[in-house]
């Protein structure tokens, strides 16, 4: 009975606070939203970070008759050049961090860059002979790079030495960066939510303070008094926060799968089933902003 | 039932004490009146009671309990014990009468079943048994205090605290509050009311306690209204025209001792200043 009895204070609230609750569903929404998309970043950045360095390798390309940096002189890189590069390869020192290694001469390169770039107009410009013959070195730890450009960047017939996690590590940092300016307006959209429910809460409390002075005087407990407040804030925002949760998922669906997918096939992308960790996170982030926030608000009126 | 011991009460504000070294009891059963000019402490006494303020010193037990030591989280369930009634009435002005008085019931959280018996019953006690469905402004003002009264007393309190109560009304009607009052006293509630109406206590002959700046200054059983401050007043006022002919004083345009009119329970300005600390609470 009490119980209904609170549920219809806090329905009534809403009903009378109609233009404050809206506003309170935006904010709620969009914080959320852009909550929801820190996370989402994140969540790509580790699942690409987890794919692409496992295979990223190291490249030990090879001088070509056009090269000039590095041990090169515009000559192609001599056989006897490329045979003590995979000595050094092979040699003790450097094997137990090897876990494979395999040579690629121009006629592969130039296959590999023509599936690459298919259709791209760079295709015709490119001969094998402006490609350079490379070793390609998977490492046991991605991270032990450095062994590899001591032992073999000095060695004549080496161009240059490049580990791909140079790119990634591009990439990963442009995410990042992504992913913080989110966090960062998310929290000020936050603070914002926060402000907005307490007032709204507190406009709320002053329509009703005939009421609330009543209840007071005749002794209503606290909860009783505080509930319909915290209620009509929690259920704002929560619905705030479900829309946000069906933004996310459009995003994903239309977006990331839809759009980014197709454009850029070979990236593996985050999925819906992937994502789902994200809702009960902006569900309970929501309901908590908007709880507490609620409760410093109508606290003020039950100093007795 | 309610004793103070050696009670003063001083506002952060203020800088002079609203209650000064104030020691008296109220036993069961009685009804007291609290007389004295407006800020003589009387709503402050009230409030004190209410614990809607702490006392500065001293110490207040109400029906057994500390007031000092009781936390804020038990002064609701405390309060319950209490029923309290205003000069303005306070009712809510979209509940229908019989809702005003169910409310108190309902924010208790009891059943709607005790709901519909209680409430019909205290209306018929204050006398509105037939105007259960109306609203507020449709009732006048003996009647909108009645139901104030009723949403008062509607939990069986032990202590009925009354802040000038017929302040707004018309002597007629004051004197049906007042039957009704008497009734719940009769009833064994303790009643405490704060007052200027003079018919009023002199007619009732109950236990007045007066108050002047924060001091009990008297405390008789079967008192009235009358007092040293009022016999000072009506020394001075004769003078004034003792030296000139009556019919050439021009009237005075305003009353110049308002609270000297034993006529007029409502002549005196209403000391606002309790709803003034009302307002502050409100955030806007």
């Amino acid at each position: 009975m009490s119980f209904n009895f609170v549920l219809i204070e806090a329905w009534n609230g809403l009903r009378r606070n109609v233009s404050m609750v809206v506003s309170v569903i935006l904010v709620t929404l969009v914080s959320l939203t852009f909550v929801g998309s820190a996370v989402l970043l994140q969540l790509q950045v580790q699942s690409m970070k987890s794919f692409w360095y496992d295979k990223a390798q190291v490249a030990v390309y090879l001088c070509t008759e056009y090269s000039t940096l590095g041990q090169c002189d515009q000559a192609e890189a001599s056989p006897d050049q490329i045979a003590s590069v995979e000595a050094q390869l092979k040699s003790g020192t450097l094997k137990p961090y090897i876990d494979k290694y395999y040579f690629e001469n121009h006629d592969e390169a130039y296959k590999n860059f023509t599936e690459q770039f298919k259709g791209s107009g760079v295709v015709d410009l490119v001969t094998p002979d402006l490609l350079p013959q490379t070793f390609w070195v998977n490492l046991k730890d991605p991270t032990q790079s450095a062994i590899i450009f001591e032992a073999v960047g000095g060695m004549s017939g080496v161009e240059s030495v490049v580990d791909q996690r140079s790119y990634l590590d591009g990439i990963f940092s442009m995410l990042n960066a992504a992913s913080l300016t989110a966090v960062g307006v998310a929290v000020l959209m936050l603070v914002a939510a926060a402000l907005l429910i307490a007032t709204t809460i507190r406009l709320s409390a002053f329509s009703r303070r005939r009421e609330l002075a009543i209840m007071r005087l005749v002794g209503a407990s606290n909860w009783f008094i505080q509930t319909p407040f915290i209620l009509e804030g929690v259920v704002a925002a929560t619905v705030g926060s479900l829309l946000a949760c069906g933004a996310i998922a459009g995003i994903i669906v239309f977006f990331v799968d839809g759009f980014l997918q197709s454009s850029l096939p070979t990236t593996a992308f985050i999925q819906l089933s992937d994502s789902w960790i994200v809702f009960p996170v902006l569900l309970g982030l929501g309901a908590l902003l908007a709880a507490s926030s609620a409760y410093v608000a109508i606290s003020r009126y039950l100093r007795v | 039932m309610i004793r103070f011991d050696g009670v003063s009460k001083v506002y952060r504000s203020g800088n002079r004490p609203a209650l000064h070294d104030a020691t008296l009891e109220v036993k069961p059963g009685e009804f007291v009146f609290l007389v004295g000019a407006s800020g003589s402490g009387k709503s402050s006494f009230l409030r004190l009671i209410l614990r809607e303020e702490r006392a500065s010193s001293g110490q207040i037990h109400v029906l057994g309990q500390d007031l000092g030591r009781l936390s804020n989280r038990k002064v609701p369930h405390y309060r319950r014990n209490l029923g309290v009634v205003f000069q303005d009435f306070r009712l809510l002005p979209t509940k229908t009468v019989f809702d005003n008085v169910a409310f108190a019931l309902r924010v208790l959280g009891k059943s709607e079943a005790f709901i519909h018996d209680a409430v019909p019953e205290v209306l018929g006690l204050v006398g509105l048994g037939n105007k259960e469905n109306r609203l507020p402004h449709e009732l006048s003002g003996g009647e909108q205090q009645r139901v104030a009264i009723a949403r008062a007393v509607v939990n069986k309190p032990a202590i009925l605290l009354a802040d000038e109560p017929t302040g707004n009304l018309d002597p007629a009607t004051s004197n049906g509050i007042m039957d009704v009052l008497r009734n719940i006293n009769t009833a064994g509630t303790t009643v405490l009311m704060a007052t200027h109406d003079t018919a009023i206590v002199n007619q009732m002959q109950k236990r007045v306690i007066e108050l002047s700046e924060g001091r009990i200054i008297r405390d008789e059983a079967s008192g009235s209204y009358q007092t040293k401050a009022h016999a000072i007043i009506a020394d001075d006022f004769e003078p004034t025209r003792a030296d000139s002919q009556p019919i050439l004083v021009e009237p005075l345009d305003f009353d110049p001792i308002p609270d000297f009119d034993p006529m007029s329970p409502s002549s005196e300005a209403v000391d606002l200043s309790y709803l003034d600390r009302l307002k502050d609470e409100d955030p806007l």
